[in-house]
């Protein structure tokens, strides 16, 4: 049974980027608005490349800021100097 | 008894100012950058022409022979508007602030080669009135400008050349022990020593360049190009194995700089010039004198410091580099 991988960030001119490069990289994701909240499902697996928000935000980008939107997340984490994945690993 | 915590979801009217979206082709949230940049500029209803330029209106596109179908266009790739370039200059600061400490508690300075001492003093202290020079140039490339894509990282970059005129003026403190003689010195330097006046002259017609494109050129890309690469980067490493690291390190937010105001640069100048043929012939033109013009000034400056044989190669592969630089840019060079 395919299992949904998902990461809740803040709705705020820092995530928007980060959301941005999410749906883009990662096809099929589904974004769901809440107020003030955006909730990002995938089947299997979701990953954020550091190259991609770079490019949208014009400056260095840390995956490890990530964590300062993020208001939840469900999958196992892969964090590394140039990604951040979510996956059901096991 | 349970209670249900229900939110209700209330759609904004829209997502961004009318204006930002037309311009986005969709009402979507648009970052700060966008909404702090496009169309900001006031481009009609101006009244009366400016007494001090009665030929244009205070914001004209015809104070340059460049022209954009959308100035816009000419977007910086750093996203700087007030909030983020003052947050990034901060913390550069904050970086140099620790840099002065570390150098001053560890004597480093002291370090120096007593000659090689002497030479910082004479090529790195009068830097302080070309950057000034180069402030001047930026304020008026903002003021005269068109679009505030384009003008605001204008004025951000005359900031830059202050904060960096005064670190200079710092490491002048530094080196004299806080009397100021080494800045006067470097005035007097700068004013008769026959290896600045080449600049002195390079850095005075600048500042009577009508056309601010022409300036944009001839100072981010042309000037710069040669004078950072050489100072910051061929002197700085002639003088590591004289005990320069000090100095290096004090200089430091002027490299860091170089690097990233140069994206913004080369941004901006490989737009305009794919805009049109004109345009390009234009920039290239203004490229190929200017740059040769700074290559010229700046030989005196490095045979004094590197010697004539060296400075000879030095200055060649400092515009050779920049001019393979241009060639990326989309310019003839």
């Amino acid at each position: 049974m395919p299992r949904i991988v998902s990461i809740t960030l803040q709705n705020t001119d820092a995530a928007r980027p980060i959301i941005e490069a999410i749906t883009e990289d990662n096809p099929g994701a589904v974004v769901h608005s809440f107020p003030g909240i955006v909730k990002i499902d995938r089947e299997g697996s979701l990953t954020i490349h550091r190259a991609s928000v770079e490019s949208r935000i014009g400056r260095d980008w840390d995956p490890q800021e990530l964590h300062l939107s993020v208001v939840s997340m469900a999958g196992n984490v892969d964090e590394d100097d140039d990604y951040f994945g979510l996956a059901w690993a096991n | 008894m349970t209670v249900e915590i229900k939110t209700i979801k209330v759609e904004p009217r829209r997502q961004t100012f009318g204006h930002i979206a037309r311009r986005l082709g969709a009402d979507k949230a648009a970052s700060r950058y966008e909404e702090a940049t496009l169309d900001v500029q006031a481009t009609a209803n101006f009244h009366y022409k400016p007494l001090w330029g009665a030929d244009h209106w205070h914001y004209d596109e015809r104070r340059t022979a460049i022209r954009m179908a959308d100035w816009y266009a000419l977007r910086d790739p750093r996203q700087f508007y007030y909030a983020t370039y003052n947050i990034a200059r901060a913390n550069q600061y904050q970086a140099t602030e620790h840099n002065f400490e570390f150098v001053e508690k560890r004597g480093m300075l002291g370090l120096l080669d007593p000659a090689w001492r002497e030479t910082v003093a004479f090529y790195l202290l009068p830097m302080r009135h070309v950057e000034w020079g180069a402030n001047m140039n930026a304020a008026m490339m903002c003021d005269q400008g068109y679009g505030t894509a384009v003008t605001a990282p204008c004025i951000f970059s005359a900031g830059d050349r202050l904060a960096m005129a005064q670190i200079i003026g710092r490491i002048g403190l530094a080196l004299d022990g806080n009397t100021g003689s080494s800045l006067d010195t470097a005035k007097e330097r700068w004013m008769t020593a026959p290896e600045w006046q080449g600049l002195r002259k390079l850095t005075e017609d600048t500042l009577v360049v009508k056309d601010w494109f022409e300036l944009f050129v001839a100072q981010n890309l042309a000037i710069d190009g040669v004078l950072h690469a050489l100072v910051y980067g061929r002197f700085d490493a002639e003088g590591q194995r004289l005990g320069g690291t000090g100095v290096s390190m004090l200089t430091e937010f002027m490299s860091e700089w170089f690097a990233e105001q140069s994206r913004w640069v080369d941004s901006v100048i490989k737009t305009a010039a794919a805009e049109c043929p004109e345009n390009k012939a234009l920039l290239s033109g203004w490229f190929a004198a200017w740059s040769a013009r700074a290559a010229e000034a700046a030989a005196p400056l490095a045979a004094r410091v590197l010697g004539e044989e060296e400075a000879r190669g030095a200055v060649a592969e400092a515009l050779g580099n920049l001019t393979a630089r241009a060639k990326t840019l989309g310019l003839d060079a």
